[in-house]
C-alpha cells in the first residue's frame, strides 16, 4: 500500500519535473530573439483573449443547453430579433480586434526593418540541403542532414536531434543583428528558425530578406517550411550561435579552409582517389535523386547504373553536371553544379563512371573540367 | 431512392417513357435522383480521401520511415486534400442545394434539368482521373493541393490528369452554380421574397456566386501550369521572366472564396436545424443574411493572408491582416445569432441537433484559431506548421462535414419517408465528436512547438502527439461506417414511417411536402404568406 502510494508520489514528481521540457512541446519554442519574444508575447495576449471570449459564448451556449431544455420543462419564447443587442455583438468585436491589431503593426514594421545589418548571410534552397554565402567574408558552404540513414530506416536508435542536425551549421554571433537573404535554386522552399523568429520563404529567381540578432550563443534549429518534393523533411537547419570572438576565429579558420580548398592546382589523381572523393560528392549532392543503387526513382529521376550518358563519351556526362538538364527550355530537376570545383566534380563523374554496372575503368581529370568549363 | 421512385406514378404520364434500373440514373433530369447522385458520389469519395488519411497517418504513427516512400507520403497528402475538398465537401453540398432548394422555395424542379444531369456526370470522370493517376508513371502529383509551381511544373504525368481533374469538376461546378442561381431567382413560389427565403437558400445563393467567380480563376492558374509543363510558356519560371509567386496569388484568390463555398453551405443547414430543435425562430434573419454576404466580399480581399511568409511589403501584410481579422466580425455574429436562437428555446438533442451544436462548437474553435493566424507575426511562426493543419481541420471536418451529417440527419427522413436509427445516429455523432478532437487537437501543440506540416518523419519531441493523432485518426474513420450502416439501415425501410412534418418545431415549405415528397416537387406552386 505504502510502496504504491510512493510509487504514485515518484511518477507525480518525475512528471512535473519534466514539466518544464514538456512546455516546450505544448507551445512556441523558447524566445531568443526581439521578435521572436514579441511573437511569442503577441500569441499569449491573443490565446487569453480568444479564452475569455470562448468562456463567455460557450457559458452562454452551455447555460441554454442545460436551462433551456424541453425535458427540464422549458417553454419556447418566440422572440427573433433585437436591433440593439446586434449592434452591440458588431460594435464589441471591432474593439477587441484593434486591441489585437496595435501591437501586432508594430512587430510587422520592425520585423521588416532590414536595414544595419552586421553579418549577411544568403540562404539557398536547393532539393534538399541549403547553401549558405556569408556575403561581406566570401565564406560559402552546403548544409546537409547528418542523421545516418540507419537511424530513418529504424535499423540504429534514433538520437536526440533526429533529422534536425546537419554537417555544417550556420555560425553567427551573438548580440549581433543578422540579415538573412533568401534564393532557391529549383523550388520554393522556406528558411524557418523557430527559436529566433524568422521564417522566410526562399524563391527561385528572387531574393527576400529577413533578419534576428540572437539574445546569447546556443544551437537553434529549424527545418524547411516549404513543400519542395520528396525530401522536403528532410534539409533542415542549424543556426550555431557563438560569442563574437568565437564567430571572428570561425570566420578566419573558414577562410583558411576555403584557400586550401581553392581550385585544381594540377595535381595528378588516380582513379581510386578520384573515387574515394566521388563517393563523398554523390552522398552530398546526388543521392536523394538518384538513390545509393545508381538506379534513381523509376518514372522521376532517371538511373546512373547502366546509362547511356554515364557509359558513354565523358564529355557528355561533364557537359550534363556542369549545365543541368535543359528541356524544352525549362530548367529540370537535373540543375547545373557548376559550384562545384573542378576536382568534385571530375571525382564524382569518374565515381560514377566505375560503380554499380558502369565499368568505363575510364578516369575524368579535372583538368577534362577546367577545359569543358571554358 | 426508392421511395421517391415509387412516387414515379405520381403525374408523370405527361412526361412519357423512364428509364428503370441503371439508366433512370445515367438520363435522370429529376433534382432529387440527381441530388441523391451527387450525395453518394460524394460519400464514397469520402471514404476514398479517409483511406488516405489512415495510410498517411499510419506513416505518422511514430518516428521513422514505415510504410511509404516520402514521395508516395507526398501523393497521399496531396490527393487527400484534392479529393476531399473537390469530390468530398464540394459535391456533398451541391447533392443538398439540389433535394433542397426546389423544396424550399417551392419549385417544381430545379431550372435547367438537363444541365444538371451533365453537371454530375462531369464529376465520376474527374474523380477516375483523380484516382488513375496514382497508376501512371512516376505516380499521382505530389505538389500538395496547392499545386505550387514551380514544383508542380517538376511533376509527372500524374499532375497532367489532376490539372485536368480540376478543369473537368471546375466545370461542373459552374454549371452548378448557374442552375442553383437560376432557379433561386426565377422559380420561387409567389410570395417568397428574397428576403422571406430560408437561410438555406441564402446561403446556397451567395456560394454559388461565390464559384462563379473564382472557378475559373483555378482553371486559369492550373492551365498556366499545364502551359508551363508542356507548351513553352514561362508564367511561373523567373528564369524565363516569369514569377512563382504569381502562381499563389491567383491560386489563392481562388483558394480564399473556396473555403467559404465550403463553409457557408454548412452555415445554412445549421441555421436550418437550431431554430426546429429550439423550437424557436431563428434569431437576427435579415443580420445572418448580410454576414454571410459580408463574409463573401471579404473573402476576396484576404487572399494573400496565405501567403504572408512569401516576403511581401509591410503594407501589403498590414492591409491583408486587418482585412482578415474583419471576418471575424460577421462570423461572430453569426455564432452569436445561433445561441440567441438556443437562448429561451425548448431545446431537443437528436442526432441533428447535436450534429449543429458541435458543429457551432468546434467550428468556432477553428474561427478562434483562424483569428491566432490572422495575426502576421504569428502566422509567419505557425504558417505551414500542424497548427495550420488543425486549423483547417477544425473548420472543414468539424465546421462543414460535421453540418452536412447533421443536414442529412435532419432532411433524411422527409427524402424517404422513413426515421433513421436515432440511437446509431448519436453514436456516430459522439464518437466523431471524441475521436475528432483526439485526432486534431494535439496538433495545435505540435505546431506550435515547430513540426513543419507534410513531412513524413519527424523528431522524436513529437512523437507523443503524433500517435495520439493517428489514434483518434483510426477511431474517427471506423466511427464513419456507423453512419453509412445508419443510411442503408434507413433507406432499406427499416425505420418508422415519418409525418410530413417529421421534426415538432420544422417550419418551412419542405415540411409541407408528404414524406417522401413526390416526383415533381411542387406541380402547383404553394402560396407563401
Amino acid at each position: 500500500m505504502i510502496s504504491k502510494g510512493l510509487r504514485s508520489f515518484a511518477v507525480a514528481a518525475a512528471w512535473f519535473a519534466a514539466a518544464p521540457a514538456l512546455a516546450n512541446q505544448y507551445n512556441l519554442q523558447e524566445p531568443q530573439s526581439i521578435i521572436a519574444r514579441e511573437i511569442y508575447d503577441l500569441h499569449t495576449l491573443i490565446m487569453w483573449i480568444i479564452v475569455g471570449i470562448f468562456v463567455v459564448v460557450f457559458g452562454a451556449m452551455t447555460y441554454a443547453i442545460v436551462m433551456h431544455r424541453k425535458s427540464a420543462g422549458h417553454k419556447a419564447e418566440q422572440f427573433h430579433e433585437n436591433t440593439t443587442v446586434e449592434i452591440v455583438w458588431t460594435i464589441i468585436p471591432f474593439f477587441i480586434l484593434i486591441g489585437m491589431a496595435w501591437p501586432a503593426t508594430r512587430t510587422i514594421i520592425s520585423m521588416k526593418d532590414t536595414s544595419g545589418a552586421e553579418v549577411t548571410i544568403k540562404a539557398t534552397g536547393y532539393q534538399w540541403k541549403w547553401g549558405y554565402d556569408y556575403l561581406q567574408e566570401g565564406i560559402s558552404f552546403y548544409s546537409n542532414l547528418s542523421t545516418p540513414r540507419e537511424q530513418i530506416e529504424g535499423k540504429v536508435p534514433k538520437g536526440e536531434n533526429y533529422l534536425i542536425e546537419v554537417d555544417n551549421p550556420v555560425v553567427v554571433p551573438a548580440g549581433k543583428k543578422v540579415r538573412i537573404i533568401t534564393t532557391a535554386n529549383d523550388v520554393i522552399h522556406s528558411w524557418w528558425v523557430p527559436a529566433l523568429g524568422i521564417k522566410q520563404d526562399s524563391i527561385p529567381g528572387f531574393v527576400r530578406d529577413t533578419w534576428f540578432k540572437a539574445d546569447k550563443p546556443g544551437i537553434y534549429r529549424g527545418q524547411c517550411a516549404e513543400l519542395c518534393g520528396k525530401d522536403h523533411g528532410f534539409m533542415p537547419i542549424v543556426v550555431e550561435v557563438v560569442t563574437p570572438e568565437r564567430y571572428a576565429s570561425w570566420v578566419s579558420e573558414q577562410k583558411k579552409k576555403m584557400a586550401a580548398a581553392a581550385p585544381d592546382s594540377g595535381e595528378q589523381w588516380t582513379l581510386d582517389e578520384l573515387k574515394a572523393r566521388g563517393e563523398k560528392i554523390y552522398a552530398g549532392n546526388c543521392v536523394a535523386c538518384h538513390q545509393p543503387t545508381g538506379m534513381g526513382v523509376p518514372g522521376a529521376f532517371p538511373a546512373l547504373s547502366g546509362s547511356k550518358i554515364v557509359t558513354g563519351p565523358k564529355d557528355g556526362q561533364i557537359k550534363v553536371v556542369l549545365n543541368g538538364v535543359v528541356k524544352d527550355g525549362k530548367p529540370t530537376a537535373m540543375v547545373s553544379f557548376k559550384h562545384l570545383s573542378d576536382v568534385d566534380i571530375a571525382a564524382v563523374i569518374t565515381y560514377t563512371r566505375n560503380n554499380w554496372a558502369n565499368k568505363t575503368g575510364e578516369t575524368v581529370a579535372p583538368a577534362d573540367v577546367k577545359a569543358a568549363r571554358k | 431512392m426508392e421511395a421517391a421512385h415509387a412516387h414515379n406514378g405520381h403525374g408523370h404520364g405527361a412526361h412519357g417513357h423512364h428509364y428503370s434500373g441503371l439508366m433512370r440514373w445515367i438520363t435522370t433530369t429529376n433534382h432529387k435522383d440527381i441530388g441523391t447522385l451527387y450525395l453518394f458520389f460524394a460519400l464514397t469519395m469520402f471514404f476514398v480521401g479517409g483511406l488516405l488519411a489512415l495510410m498517411l497517418r499510419a506513416e505518422l504513427f511514430e518516428p521513422g520511415l514505415q510504410f511509404w516512400r516520402p514521395e508516395f507520403f507526398n501523393q497521399l497528402t496531396t490527393m487527400h486534400g484534392l479529393i476531399m475538398v473537390f469530390g468530398a465537401i464540394m459535391p456533398a453540398f451541391v447533392g443538398f442545394a439540389n433535394w433542397q432548394v426546389p423544396m424550399m422555395i417551392g419549385a417544381p424542379d430545379m431550372a435547367f434539368a438537363r444541365m444538371n444531369n451533365w453537371s454530375f456526370w462531369l464529376l465520376p470522370v474527374g474523380a477516375i482521373l483523380l484516382v488513375a493517376s496514382f497508376f501512371v508513371p512516376g505516380g499521382a502529383t505530389a505538389a500538395g493541393w496547392t499545386i505550387y509551381a514551380p514544383l508542380s511544373t517538376q511533376m509527372g504525368p500524374g499532375m497532367d490528369l489532376a490539372i485536368f481533374a480540376l478543369h473537368i469538376m471546375g466545370a461542373s461546378s459552374i454549371m452548378g452554380s448557374i442552375n442553383i442561381i437560376t432557379t433561386i431567382l426565377n422559380m420561387r413560389a409567389p410570395g417568397m421574397a428574397l428576403m422571406k427565403m430560408p437561410l438555406f437558400v441564402w446561403t446556397w445563393l451567395i456560394t454559388a456566386y461565390l464559384l462563379i467567380a473564382v472557378m475559373p480563376v483555378l482553371a486559369g492558374a492550373v492551365t498556366m501550369v499545364l502551359t508551363d509543363r508542356h507548351f513553352g510558356t514561362n508564367f511561373f519560371n523567373a528564369a524565363g521572366g516569369g514569377d512563382p509567386v504569381l502562381f499563389q496569388h491567383v491560386f489563392w484568390f481562388f483558394g480564399h472564396p473556396e473555403v467559404y463555398i465550403m463553409i457557408l453551405p454548412g452555415f445554412g443547414i445549421v441555421s436550418q436545424i437550431v431554430p426546429t430543435f429550439a423550437r424557436k425562430p431563428l434569431f437576427g434573419y435579415s443580420s445572418m443574411v448580410y454576414a454571410t454576404a459580408s463574409i463573401a466580399i471579404l473573402s476576396f480581399i484576404v487572399w494573400a493572408h496565405h501567403m504572408f511568409t512569401v516576403g511581401m511589403p509591410a503594407v501589403a501584410q498590414l492591409f491583408f491582416m486587418y482585412a482578415t481579422m474583419l471576418i471575424a466580425v460577421p462570423t461572430g455574429v453569426k455564432v452569436f445569432n445561433w445561441i440567441a436562437t438556443m437562448w429561451k428555446g425548448s431545446l431537443t438533442f437528436e442526432t441533428p441537433m447535436l450534429f449543429a451544436c458541435g458543429f457551432i462548437f468546434v467550428f468556432s474553435m477553428g474561427g478562434f484559431t483562424g483569428l491566432v493566424l490572422a495575426i502576421t507575426p504569428v502566422d509567419i511562426q505557425l504558417q505551414d506548421t500542424y497548427y495550420v493543419v488543425a486549423h483547417f481541420h477544425y473548420v472543414l471536418v468539424a465546421g462543414s462535414l460535421f453540418a452536412l451529417f447533421g443536414g442529412t440527419y435532419y432532411w433524411l427522413p422527409k427524402w424517404i419517408g422513413r426515421m433513421y436509427d436515432e440511437t446509431l445516429g448519436k453514436w456516430h455523432f459522439w464518437l466523431s465528436m471524441i475521436f475528432f478532437n483526439i485526432t486534431f487537437f494535439p496538433m495545435h501543440f505540435t505546431g506550435l512547438a515547430g513540426l513543419p506540416r507534410r513531412v513524413p518523419d519527424y523528431n522524436m519531441q513529437f512523437a507523443d502527439f503524433n500517435m495520439i493523432s493517428t489514434i483518434g485518426a483510426f477511431g474517427f474513420g471506423l466511427a464513419q461506417l456507423i453512419f453509412v450502416y445508419v443510411l442503408v439501415k434507413a433507406i432499406r425501410g427499416a425505420g418508422e414511417k415519418v409525418s410530413d412534418k417529421v421534426w415538432e418545431g420544422a417550419d418551412g415549405l419542405e415540411w409541407t411536402l408528404p414524406s417522401p415528397p413526390p416526383y415533381h416537387t411542387f406541380e402547383t406552386p404553394p402560396l407563401v404568406k
